[in-house]
């Protein structure tokens, strides 16, 4: 009884996350668009395997993905070495994000825009060179706020320094920027953050705030993923800018 | 036959996406740290499970809801469903015709991001790291309304036509502000749920919403005015969590006093 309870009870609480989404759709299926649902078995199926998808991955989440972050940061922060440390935030920061289908699909999409808009030739190469620059100055400025993320918190300065000068840049850069590029700048900043990047950073961050003497992981901890969601947005302005 | 070959190259793109970041930590691991992971054998199961869950998750996703919401989000924002819900035949539909567009993006902005499973993932390390005093379902809820709350008002923004960042630099400002009130140990984890947000399961509806309205109202770029939504579901969020936790805070403060003054009536 004990046994099946256990397995069941994180099947359960998947259905419970689930269960806002599939009223939303139901009630406006049935009662705003008033249509019978195409498929219906297989709608049910494919709820099923998104049941099943969330509860392996919060699984797979507090056995591999929390222990791997939270150990790394107490090695680097035992072995003292700042440039090894250093090097290891950008790379996670770039690495995770150079490979993202998020990004590569609005960078497409904005070489699109550029196209139309005259700012590149209108070619498939064009598109394409555009495309890759986009990403990889993406890549660049998340792997960018991960190792600033990190020396603030080594340094302990206060998170929100750090997000008022983001904020600042913003703006700043949205004054010069060409208009065509402001929206896709926007929304870069919110499709870096990946489904395994996050739970990795944000272990990294408690893991390090947590073995530092005089640091909080609940204030020093947070602000990795944030700062990485801010810097993209600088970093894409410019890059329409200067193309 | 067809799942199994789905799951198959799913589980195949999620292990490319994944690969960078696994040769990283190995690379690290035994290169710079020269010691082996503790308990290398459940973190390489862990591993296992969180790319299976992943391909899983996103079959389930591609199979029902998303073909689904895009749809529905395309249905909703055609001009002839929104002119047979008005009384009067007009020309030129004004932005308040447009209730059942708002209903459906504040909607489907709350239940994906309850879905969403990196904010799962921040709210379980914000529950640990606070001992608990930090609710994993009080913090996503708060998210989940703030995102609703950003979706809306997207969406209303591209209905009308103004600019996108007259909306974002206003919410940094009301951010900012609000950083001075709130309490201390909240604002880290406030600003990450703002970046969290916005993963696997809102961006595909969110974008799609986007681009329907912005593909039907006359005088709207698609490539242009589809964009920005997503700007909006990541700044919402800082601001409903901070308010979530004034709101924690003043309640608490309140309870103290009035038990203060109970115990003194007492003595």
């Amino acid at each position: 009884m004990q046994l099946i309870r256990r397995i069941l009870s994180p099947f359960l609480s998947s259905a419970r996350d689930l269960l806002p989404i599939v009223i939303v759709v139901t009630f406006f299926q049935l009662f705003v668009l008033q249509q019978p649902f195409p498929n219906l078995e297989k709608i049910i199926l494919g709820i099923i395997y998104v049941m099943i998808g969330m509860t392996l991955f919060i699984r797979g989440l507090e056995m591999g993905l929390f222990p791997v972050g939270e150990s790394m940061a107490y090695a680097f922060a035992k072995k003292g070495s700042l440039f090894w440390l250093l090097l290891f935030s950008f790379l996670l920061g770039f690495g995770t994000t150079i490979a993202e289908p998020a990004l590569i699909a609005v960078a497409d999409e904005a070489a699109t825009v550029a196209a139309n808009g005259g700012m590149i030739v209108n070619d498939e190469a064009a598109r394409k060179d555009y495309a890759y620059g986009l990403r990889i100055t993406v890549a660049i400025s998340v792997g960018f706020a991960i190792l600033v993320g990190v020396i603030r918190i080594l340094k302990g300065w206060p998170i929100h320094y750090l997000i008022a000068m983001g904020y600042l840049g913003v703006v700043i850069m949205t004054a010069f920027a060409p208009k065509e590029i402001i929206g896709i700048a926007y929304d870069s900043g919110g499709v870096t953050t990946s489904t395994i990047t996050v739970p990795l950073v944000t272990a990294l961050g408690v893991g390090l705030a947590s073995s530092i003497s005089g640091r909080n992981p609940m204030i020093d901890g947070f602000g990795l993923i944030a700062f990485a969601s801010l810097t993209p947005m600088i970093f894409v302005m410019a890059y329409g800018m200067m193309i | 036959m067809s799942f199994l070959a789905d799951l198959f190259f799913t589980t195949l793109a999620t292990v490319k996406d994944v690969l960078p970041i696994v040769l990283i930590i190995f690379g690290f691991q035994f290169f710079v740290i020269k010691r082996p992971l503790p308990n290398i054998k459940k973190v390489v199961i862990g591993m296992f499970y969180v790319i299976l869950g992943l391909s899983f998750f996103l079959i389930g996703l591609e199979e029902a809801l998303f073909p689904l919401g895009r749809l529905m989000a395309q249905q909703l924002t055609d001009p002839e469903f929104i002119r047979a819900g008005l009384d009067s035949a007009v020309e030129v539909l004004q932005w308040s015709d447009y209730t059942w567009v708002y209903i459906f993006a504040a909607a489907i902005g709350f239940s994906t991001t309850i879905a969403e499973p990196s904010l799962i993932a921040v709210a379980i390390m914000a529950n640990d790291v606070s001992g608990g005093s930090i609710g994993a379902r009080g913090l996503r809820i708060s998210v989940a309304i703030g995102v609703a709350i950003g979706i809306t008002l997207g969406v209303f923004r591209i209905i009308t036509g103004t600019p996108l960042h007259y909306y974002i630099i206003a919410g940094y400002i009301i951010v900012i502000i609000q950083t001075f009130y709130a309490p201390k140990l909240i604002i880290g984890l406030a600003y990450d749920s703002g970046g969290v947000t916005t993963s696997t399961v809102t961006v595909p509806l969110v974008a799609a919403l986007g681009l329907g309205l912005a593909s039907t109202i006359p005088g709207r770029n698609p490539l242009l005015d589809g964009f920005g939504l997503i700007a909006f579901a990541s700044l919402f969020p800082i601001m409903s969590v901070m308010l979530y936790a004034q709101i924690s805070a003043w309640r608490a403060n309140k309870k103290s006093k009035n038990s203060a003054i109970q115990n003194e009536g007492g003595e």
